[in-house]
C-alpha cells in the first residue's frame, strides 16, 4: 500500500498540480497575446485599439470570452455530431500538451524526457488532426476547402522544420530540450545557424496558419475556412488552440535558438534577472514579432506558399544541414557525450 | 539589375525587413482615431444633418408654405398642406418630413426663399423604430427652438460665400 501512494498517487498529484501551474498561466497569456494583436495591429494602423472594458481596455479578452460562452453552439444539420465537437477539443488540447517538455529553467519541466524536441515534432504534427476534422464533419465546402488547405500546408513546411531541427539537435548532440538550451550557454544558435532561424520563424508562421500564410483561415476568399461552422464555444477552443500554438512556437524558438532560460551574455546585470522570467521575455518578443508580420505582410496565393516551401525552404535547409554537419566534422567541434 | 543582385537582395530579406521597418515606425506614431461618444471631429457650417423649421427673432414662424421645397425635393420626402390663417397670412397646416426617405442633398433649404427649412447640425438623432423618424411639423419646430443658435452662427459663417 505504501509503494501504491509513494509511488503512484502521489507522484500523480504532483504532476497534476505542475500541470494546473503551467496552464493556468498559459491560458492568461492567451487572453493577454489576443489582446496585444489587437493593440500591435492598431497601433501600426494609427488605431486605438480595444480601449473600453477596464484600463486600457485590459479585460477586453475576458469580455470576448464571456461573450463567446454565453452564446449558443450551433451543430449544422448535415454536420457529423460527435467529430463536430470533439475536433476543436483536440486542437486545443494538443497545443496545451506540447507544454509539458517545455523547460521553464534547469529542472523546471513537467517530464523531462530525452527525446523533447521529437515530443514537440510529433504534437505539433498532430494538430492536423483537429483541423482536418473540423473541415470534414462540418460538411460544408469552404470548412473542408480550409481543411484541406492547411493540411497540405502544414505537410509542407514540416518537412523544412524537421531539416531545422536536425541542424539544431547536430550542434547540440542531444534531443533533451534541457540540454540543447544548456549547449547555448556560449553562444545562441541563432548566431551561427542565423539563416536556419529564419527558416524556422517563417515555417512556424506557416505551421501555426498566421498571416502572410493564414490561407487555411482566408477570411476574404473562404470566410474562416476549418472553423466557418463553429461557433460559441467550439469556437473559442479553436481559437485558444491557435494562439496557444503560437505560443508554443515561440516558446520553441526561444528553446531551439534564443538560449531559452539563458540571459544574454550570461554577465552580470542580466544574470540577477531570474531564468523564467528571460524565457518569458524571449517568448513576448518572438510573439510580438508574429504580431508584427501579420501587420507587415499581405497573404500569399496558394502556388506561392507551395513553391516557398517546396523549393525554397526544403533545398536550402537540407544544405544548410548538410553544411554544418560537414564543418561540425572537419573542425572536431562535433558535441562529445 | 543582375542576378547576383537579385539573388543577394531576396536572400537578404531586403525588401521584407524595410517593410518590417515601414510598419515599426508607425507603431510610435500618434493614433489618428477619435474617441466617438466622447470625442467629436470637427463640422463644416455647411453640414448638412437634421432638418428644422426657423422662426422670426419675434416668434413668427418663418415658413409661407410656398412648397419650394416640396416640389425641389428628389426623394419626395416633403409633404406640406397649407391654407390661410385668420389674420390672412399663408402658413403651413402640415409640414411633415420621413426623415428615412430623406437623402441629405440639402436642396430645400437652398430652395427656401426665407430660410425657414435649414439641415442643421445635428447628426445623432437614430431612433428605435422607424415612425419616431417620420418627422411633423411640431417636431421641427421643436427642432428649430433647439439648434436655432448654432444655426444662426452657421449661416452667418457661410454667407460670405453665397
Amino acid at each position: 500500500m505504501a509503494n501504491f501512494w509513494t509511488g503512484y498517487a502521489w507522484p500523480t498529484v504532483i504532476t497534476a498540480i505542475e500541470v494546473v501551474i503551467v496552464v493556468v498561466p498559459l491560458l492568461l497569456a492567451i487572453a493577454m497575446l489576443t489582446y496585444a494583436e489587437r493593440k500591435v495591429l492598431a497601433f501600426s494602423q494609427l488605431r486605438k485599439g480595444p480601449n473600453v472594458v477596464g484600463p486600457f481596455g485590459l479585460l477586453q479578452p475576458f469580455a470576448d470570452g464571456l461573450k463567446l460562452l454565453v452564446k449558443e453552439t450551433i451543430v449544422p444539420s448535415g454536420a457529423n455530431r460527435v467529430v463536430f465537437v470533439v475536433a476543436p477539443l483536440i486542437t486545443f488540447t494538443l497545443a496545451l500538451v506540447a507544454w509539458a517538455v517545455i523547460p521553464f529553467d534547469p529542472g523546471v519541466v513537467i517530464a523531462n524526457i530525452n527525446v523533447g524536441i521529437l515530443y514537440l515534432f510529433a504534437i505539433s504534427s498532430l494538430g492536423v488532426y483537429g483541423i482536418i476534422l473540423a473541415g470534414w464533419a462540418s460538411n460544408s465546402r469552404y470548412a473542408f476547402l480550409g481543411a484541406l488547405r492547411s493540411a497540405a500546408q502544414m505537410v509542407s513546411y514540416e518537412v523544412a522544420i524537421g531539416f531545422v531541427l536536425v541542424t539544431v539537435l547536430l550542434c547540440a548532440g542531444s534531443l533533451n530540450l534541457t540540454e540543447i538550451v544548456e549547449a547555448q550557454r556560449h553562444i545562441w544558435f541563432a548566431i551561427p545557424l542565423l539563416p536556419m532561424f529564419v527558416i524556422f520563424f517563417i515555417s512556424a508562421l506557416a505551421e501555426t496558419g498566421r498571416a502572410p500564410f493564414d490561407l487555411p483561415e482566408g477570411e476574404t476568399e473562404i470566410v474562416a475556412g476549418y472553423f466557418v461552422e463553429y461557433s460559441s464555444m467550439t469556437f473559442a477552443l479553436f481559437y485558444l488552440g491557435e494562439y496557444g500554438n503560437m505560443i508554443l512556437m515561440s516558446a520553441m524558438t526561444s528553446v531551439l535558438f534564443l538560449g531559452g532560460w539563458l540571459a544574454p551574455f550570461g554577465v552580470a546585470p542580466f544574470t540577477w534577472v531570474p531564468g523564467p522570467i528571460w524565457f518569458a521575455l524571449k517568448i513576448a518578443f518572438v510573439l510580438f514579432c508574429f504580431l508584427w508580420v501579420r501587420a507587415t505582410f499581405p497573404r500569399f496565393r496558394y502556388d506561392q506558399l507551395m513553391r516557398l516551401g517546396w523549393k525554397v525552404f526544403l533545398p536550402f535547409s537540407l544544405l544548410w544541414l548538410v553544411l554544418t554537419a560537414g564543418v561540425l566534422t572537419a573542425a572536431g567541434w562535433l558535441p562529445q557525450r | 539589375m543582375g542576378l547576383l543582385e537579385r539573388a543577394t537582395r531576396s536572400l537578404l530579406l531586403t525588401e521584407l525587413l524595410s517593410g518590417l521597418g515601414l510598419t515599426f515606425r508607425y507603431m510610435f506614431k500618434r493614433p489618428v482615431t477619435v474617441n466617438y461618444p466622447y470625442e467629436k471631429g470637427p463640422l463644416s457650417p455647411r453640414f448638412r444633418g437634421e432638418h428644422v423649421l426657423r422662426r422670426y427673432p419675434n416668434g413668427e414662424e418663418r415658413c409661407i408654405a410656398c412648397k419650394l421645397c416640396e416640389a425641389i425635393c428628389p426623394a419626395l420626402a416633403i409633404t406640406i398642406e397649407a391654407e390661410p390663417r385668420e389674420d390672412g397670412s399663408r402658413r403651413t397646416t402640415r409640414y411633415d418630413i420621413d426623415m428615412t426617405k430623406c437623402i441629405y442633398c440639402g436642396y430645400c433649404q437652398e430652395a427656401c426663399p426665407v430660410d425657414a427649412i435649414v439641415e442643421g447640425p445635428n447628426f445623432e438623432f437614430a431612433t428605435e423604430t422607424h415612425e419616431e423618424l417620420l418627422y411633423d411639423k411640431e417636431k421641427l419646430m421643436a427642432n428649430g427652438d433647439r439648434w436655432e443658435a448654432e444655426i444662426a452662427k452657421n449661416l452667418a459663417l457661410d454667407a460670405p460665400y453665397r
